[in-house]
């Protein structure tokens, strides 16, 4: 959920983008490093460098970025709670719990559930049980939604996204090679795709871009990994963009330095990548307007 | 398979005109060829022997008398109607007036027994024609011509049904020549057809000239005003906008108020008379082009009149947003209505009366308040363009929508908006075609097409299909799509065929003034913003029952209607006569008939019409031009007279191909390979629908954004940067205009007949005329300037070229070649580009031509100067008629060329020999001035039908 890292207020459009006043996170549980899902077998994960990562990441959203954090317990029989986006997409004041694709995670939903209540946000709820959707395949522009079709999402599931949020366009995506739409791409600013290099990940840019009709600009990294970032609007702070550290994908980190007018928080997350978590992956971000 | 030797006819205006008849024993009889009286004879006399049944009649007398038919043409322009056309007519005339008023069963009988009994009927009148032509003189002479053609509609009676006719002739006459002095001929003819039409079922008396007329204004109530009866949609219209002090109205259009659910927009360039049927004239102030960015708007009336609208919208659910944004934009709505919150004043349910969104709560309602609270201090006007900016953003605004299905029969949505056309499954969007995207727009009966630029790495363009419920619906899409891309895209609307040659081509254009235009416009707006007083929305709710919302689809009915009668002419039917029609024609509708009321009555009446109209010559439909009304009429009457013989598949594509092989433009390829494109997906298409629905769903229309795609073809990547587009639209477009000024003198006409169902035969009739004009030299010297601009721009120049090189002389005997099918090339192109291309099977084609010696230097093939070319599809209900009208000049000399190209679809019922002589009757009358130095009959007869689909 942190792709829709926007919140808006009563304005729409892409200038809101990135606007954020809480976010909702989930400690991870030991579980995760053997028993998360993972597209392939890779190297083990380290649990406890996992975790310091984890903190840290969760240390920028509060402490540097001033966000109100609600930091949901881990639960052991779900190992891939930490990843919170993918059970909940919100956008302005509707949160839709989300049906993710995986039934192992199902049960994810609940905790995230009762944390968004608390928010006193507009919950809508998936129950179809033909539809799936994973968060991490809702990509919200600021002025439109793209779902990837993947694995894990499915056409009922982007249509009930687009009955929640009637406001925009809601287009489908195509995603073969990644567990995710947002495994290869994310908003790094208003107006501003981050996308990886890929064949796959071009591919479905290009789908973007012709069922938009609006024109996005491109930011084109090396790694589809790297091309997955966090990209706020902070009162006092600007552009903020959270992206993979140099020292994990140093040419890709490179890009991002050229953004000249982003405050640039490098964030690693080697060990989550190794199943499949990617930053955006670990929070929900919400902007809750008190005049609203 | 049979192949038959396909009757072509070249005829040059005056001289000589072959009655090229489809059989090549017609050929033998038809040596002579000016005798309209001969014609005329034999017509009545075929008529009088034709029996009940239509079909059997029709094989054994046809081959001869068409022959005679066709050489009518070279006299004047009551020759080229054929008496049989001329007869129908008076059916449908006659009919309306008396059994409309009947109850529907009676109505019913009466249809099935005419269609029955026309051959008949039409023999009798032609004794009684004499008589009643007299008359019909006299009064016309008495009357002006508008008067006269009220006399005639009025005079008409059962009994006089044949008086009518010839009263509609010699009025067609009449005009006819007229017209040849004026250029306004066309109009006429068609004005007088339709109100033939509609003064049938009105009965009304002779003189009566003022229609009452009433029309929902945006705040809910109604303005009322008495018509002229002849007055054009624009008078009503400039009527509503003064009477809301509205000078920013081209965002704003008249929805014809029928009950359905479609939006049928007032054409403000035509008669108010052909687009309604019911009386009163019933309309809906709308918003018909949503401004994308609402604060350019020059006035604050202005936006709250979108406002209104988007209210309408929103209540209704036919703009969905999200809960919040229900809340946000009704907040906007209470502070510009009642201004601050009063604690006191609105403490309690004041909110309760208005309507802000189609599932209102008590929790939004509680938002609503809330936020209204919140806008303190905002005025009205600021209010609504708070609420503007908000509701723009919203994803469907703006968004027309058309229900359709994909080529696999999955349905979809199609909505057409300022930046293109959205295809939505469910609520998702799955794909996008941006205007520049878009080469062609096209329609095929129900069939919708779009042809696509070539995307990035590919080589062909491609064409996507998509099938609407029914071809008024997808003449509706067409419609839409062309206006909208005209208003948004382009700087001024596309320069409408002459008026001579709008007969040919029943194109429609969007007339209004762009978006560019009227922002032009307002900015020489000066007056001080007027006063306006802003109505409750809680009158929303009222307007929303005047809105279009209802499920009703008379259009659909209508159709149907029309479609059933067929051939045999005009029946009035009622809801329930039509609802039982559509069950008949086993077309799956979506929607159900509803029980009609008096005014429903009427748009009953009114289809009969159109199906009279089919068979009458001159009878214009009410959106489609005079040539698609005349096709209809030529299809229909093959129906009725039956050859039994299987015509051979004529490929025009020889032709084509020959024109395609010149032209470079990718243009006029494209043009060309999506009409053959089109064809065969049509033959398809009809093979896969039921039996029942032939005829009816034949209509095309054809749209290429010329200046779009010329824009395109400089910039492809730059999609976006609308203003540069925009720049060069203007460019192109004054040079057109330009262009537009010339008279064109070169007349092609070409048929062409597809087929539509599984034994359905295909004749193919080309006929070439070509005139040459002296231009004069100012004109000259002003295209001149243009010419290469326009070359580049239009892709069609090569068109031209095509046209010109062809005209060879051929003689009586039509060399006759036998081919697989010519087309192959093409169809395996079309097959690699386009998904629903269908591949052709087992055809036979022999292509016929005719050429008529040219004068025209043009045969040297010199291309000359493209001055303008022009692709005009009109369509009726089994007919199919394109025309390119191309316009060039050589050494001083300019040309026009109108190529026709008509498709006839139908199965072995049909009399190919009939309708191709009449089709070249009817474009020698269409075209007086003009010559016919070429025809072309293709006939194409396909034993299996393939449906893609």
């Amino acid at each position: 959920m942190a792709g829709l890292s926007s919140g808006c207020g009563s304005g729409r459009g892409g200038s809101s983008l990135g606007r954020c006043s809480h976010a909702v996170v989930r400690a991870l549980p030991e579980s995760l490093a053997q028993h998360a899902l993972r597209i392939e077998k890779g190297k083990e994960v380290d649990f406890a460098r996992a975790e310091r990562e984890h903190q840290l990441y969760v240390g920028v959203l509060k402490n540097k970025l001033g966000l109100q954090v609600l930091e949901l317990p881990a639960d052991e029989s779900l190992p891939d709670c930490v990843f919170v986006e993918d059970v909940a997409v919100v956008c302005e004041e509707t949160a839709l719990i989300t049906r993710p694709g995986a039934p192992s995670r199902r049960k994810e939903v609940d905790a995230m559930k009762r944390a968004l209540e608390s928010l006193n946000l507009n919950i809508v709820e998936m129950t179809d049980e033909n539809a799936t959707l994973d968060g991490g395949d809702v990509l919200f522009t600021g002025r439109e939604f793209f779902v990837g079709l993947s694995k894990r999402t499915n056409q009922r599931g982007a249509e009930i996204l687009a009955d929640t949020f009637k406001d925009y366009a809601v287009s489908t995506v195509p995603v073969y090679d990644s567990l995710h739409l947002k495994s290869f791409c994310s908003m790094a600013g208003p107006n501003l795709i981050a996308i990886g290099s890929t064949e796959a990940a071009q591919k479905a840019l290009k789908t973007m871009q012709q069922m938009s009709d609006h024109r996005y600009d491109k930011l084109t990294v090396p790694d589809d990994a790297a091309a997955n970032c966090i990209y706020l609007n902070i009162p006092g702070k600007g552009h903020v963009l959270l992206h993979r550290a140099p020292e994990e994908y140093p040419e890709s980190a490179k890009v991002f330095e050229k953004l000249k007018d982003h405050m640039l928080i490098p964030i690693a997350n080697t060990e989550m990548e190794k199943v499949d978590g990617a930053l955006t992956c670990c929070s929900v971000l919400i902007n809750k307007t008190s005049e609203l | 398979m049979t192949t038959e030797v396909g009757p072509e006819t070249e005829v040059k205006k005056e001289s000589e005109q072959l009655g090229a008849d489809a059989a090549k024993e017609k050929h033998e009889e038809a040596t002579e060829s000016q005798e309209n009286q001969k014609s005329e004879k034999t017509l009545s006399e075929e008529a009088q022997s034709s029996p009940s049944s239509p079909a059997l009649d029709t094989q054994s007398s046809p081959s001869s008398q068409k022959k005679e038919k066709d050489p009518s043409e070279g006299k004047g322009i009551s020759r080229f109607i054929p008496p049989w056309l001329k007869k129908q007519k008076s059916y449908t005339l006659v009919e309306p007036k008396d059994e409309a008023k009947k109850k529907p069963v009676e109505e019913r009988q009466a249809v099935e027994e005419r269609e029955s009994q026309l051959p008949e009927d039409m023999a009798q009148p032609k004794g009684n024609l004499e008589e009643a032509t007299i008359e019909s003189q006299q009064e016309a002479k008495a009357d002006d011509k508008e008067e006269e053609k009220h006399s005639v509609s009025s005079a008409d009676t059962q009994p006089a049904k044949e008086d009518k006719e010839v009263e509609v002739e010699k009025v067609a006459d009449e005009q006819e020549e007229k017209e040849k002095v004026e250029e306004k001929r066309e109009t006429k003819e068609v004005q007088t057809a339709e109100i033939k039409i509609e003064k049938a079922p009105q009965k009304a008396p002779k003189k009566i000239k003022t229609v009452p007329c009433k029309v929902m204004l945006l705040d809910g109530t109604e303005y009322s005003c008495d018509l002229e009866k002849r007055a054009k949609g624009q008078v009503l219209f400039d009527k509503v906008c003064e009477q809301l002090n509205l000078l920013e109205k081209d965002y704003f259009g008249l929805l014809i108020r029928d009950n359905s659910d479609q939006k049928n927009w007032l054409d403000s360039s035509k008669e108010i008379k052909r687009q309604i049927r019911s009386l009163p004239w019933l309309f809906t102030f709308n918003v018909k082009f949503y401004p994308p960015d609402p604060s350019q708007l020059t006035e604050d009336i202005t936006r709250y009149f979108l406002c209104l609208q988007l209210r309408q919208d929103i209540a209704s659910g036919r703009l969905p947003c999200s809960f919040v944004t229900h809340a946000l934009l009704g907040s906007y709505t209470l502070q510009a209505e009642l201004g601050d919150y009063d604690s006191e004043e609105h403490s309690n349910h004041y909110i309760s009366e208005f309507q802000f969104a189609p599932n209102q709560t008590k929790e939004m309602e509680d938002k609503v308040v809330e936020l209204h609270k919140t806008h303190r201090g905002l005025t009205p006007a600021q209010a609504d363009s708070h609420f503007l900016e908000n509701a723009k953003r919203l994803s469907m605004y703006g968004v027309d929508l058309h229900h359709a299905k994909d080529s696999e029969g999955v349905d979809i949505m199609l909505g057409v908006c300022a930046n293109g056309l959205l295809i939505y499954k469910d609520r998702l969007r799955i794909n996008r075609f941006a205007w520049p995207k878009i080469l062609k727009i096209s329609y095929k009966r129900s069939n919708f097409y779009i042809k696509v630029r070539p995307a990035e790495l590919e080589q062909f363009e491609s064409t996507i299909g998509f099938k609407l419920p029914n071809h008024r619906a997808a003449k509706r899409l067409w419609k839409v799509c062309v206006e909208h891309h005209t208003f948004y895209r382009l700087v001024s609307p596309e320069q409408p065929p002459k008026a001579k040659f709008l007969t040919l081509g029943s194109k429609f254009r969007y007339s209004g003034r762009t978006q560019a235009q009227t922002r032009q416009a307002s900015n020489l707006i000066d007056r001080p913003a007027p006063y306006f007083e802003r109505t409750s929305s809680k009158r929303v709710s009222r307007s929303l029952d005047g809105a279009p919302v209802g499920i009703t689809d008379q259009s659909l009915l209508r159709d149907f209607s029309a479609t059933t009668v067929g051939p045999a002419g005009e029946m009035v039917f009622d809801g329930e006569a039509v609802g039982q029609t559509k069950l008949k024609n086993g077309e799956g509708r979506d929607k159900d008939g509803s029980p009609t009321k008096i005014p429903q009555l009427e748009l009953t009446q009114d289809e009969k019409k159109l199906p009279s109209r089919a068979e009458g010559p001159c009878t214009g439909a009410s959106d489609a031009d005079k040539s698609s009304d005349e096709t209809l009429n030529v299809v229909e009457e093959k129906k009725q007279a039956e050859v039994g013989i299987e015509e051979t598949v004529v490929i025009d594509e020889i032709n084509r191909g020959k024109m395609q092989a010149v032209t470079d433009a990718e243009e006029t390829c494209k043009v060309e390979h999506a009409s053959k494109k089109d064809s065969s997906s049509l033959s398809s298409d009809s093979s896969s629908n039921s039996s029942s629905s032939d005829s009816e769903d034949e209509v095309v229309g054809e749209y290429q954004p010329h200046h779009r795609a010329a824009e395109d073809i400089i910039k492809e990547e730059q999609e976006e940067n609308e203003d540069a587009k925009r720049k060069e639209e203007c460019a192109t477009k004054v040079i057109q205009s330009m262009e537009t000024v010339q008279e064109g003198s070169m007349v092609t006409v070409e048929h062409m007949q597809v087929t539509a169902k599984a034994l359905a035969q295909e004749n193919a009739v080309a006929i070439k005329a070509a005139e040459k004009n002296v231009m004069e030299e100012r004109k000259q010297d002003l295209r001149a300037e243009d010419e290469e601009e326009q070359l580049r721009i239009n892709g069609d120049v090569s068109h031209v070229d095509i046209d010109v090189v062809p005209q060879i002389i051929c003689c009586s005997e039509p060399p006759v070649v036998k081919t697989e099918m010519v087309t192959i090339s093409d169809a395996t192109q079309r097959t690699e580009i386009s998904t629903k291309e269908v591949p052709i099977v087992q055809t036979e084609t022999k292509t016929i031509t005719y050429e008529s010696p040219q004068f025209d230097g043009s045969a040297g093939g010199d291309a000359g100067v493209l001055l303008s070319a022009q692709t005009i599809t009109s369509e009726s209900v089994s007919t199919t008629t394109t025309t390119h009208i191309t316009k060039t000049v050589k050494g001083g000399v300019s040309e026009t060329r109108i190529e026709k190209r008509i498709v006839i679809t139908g199965d072995a019922d049909i009399d190919h020999d009939q309708a191709l002589a009449q089709a070249i009757k009817e474009a020698k009358e269409q075209h007086p001035d003009m010559s016919v130095t070429r025809v072309v009959v293709h006939k194409e007869t396909e034993l299996a039908e393939e449906g893609e689909e």
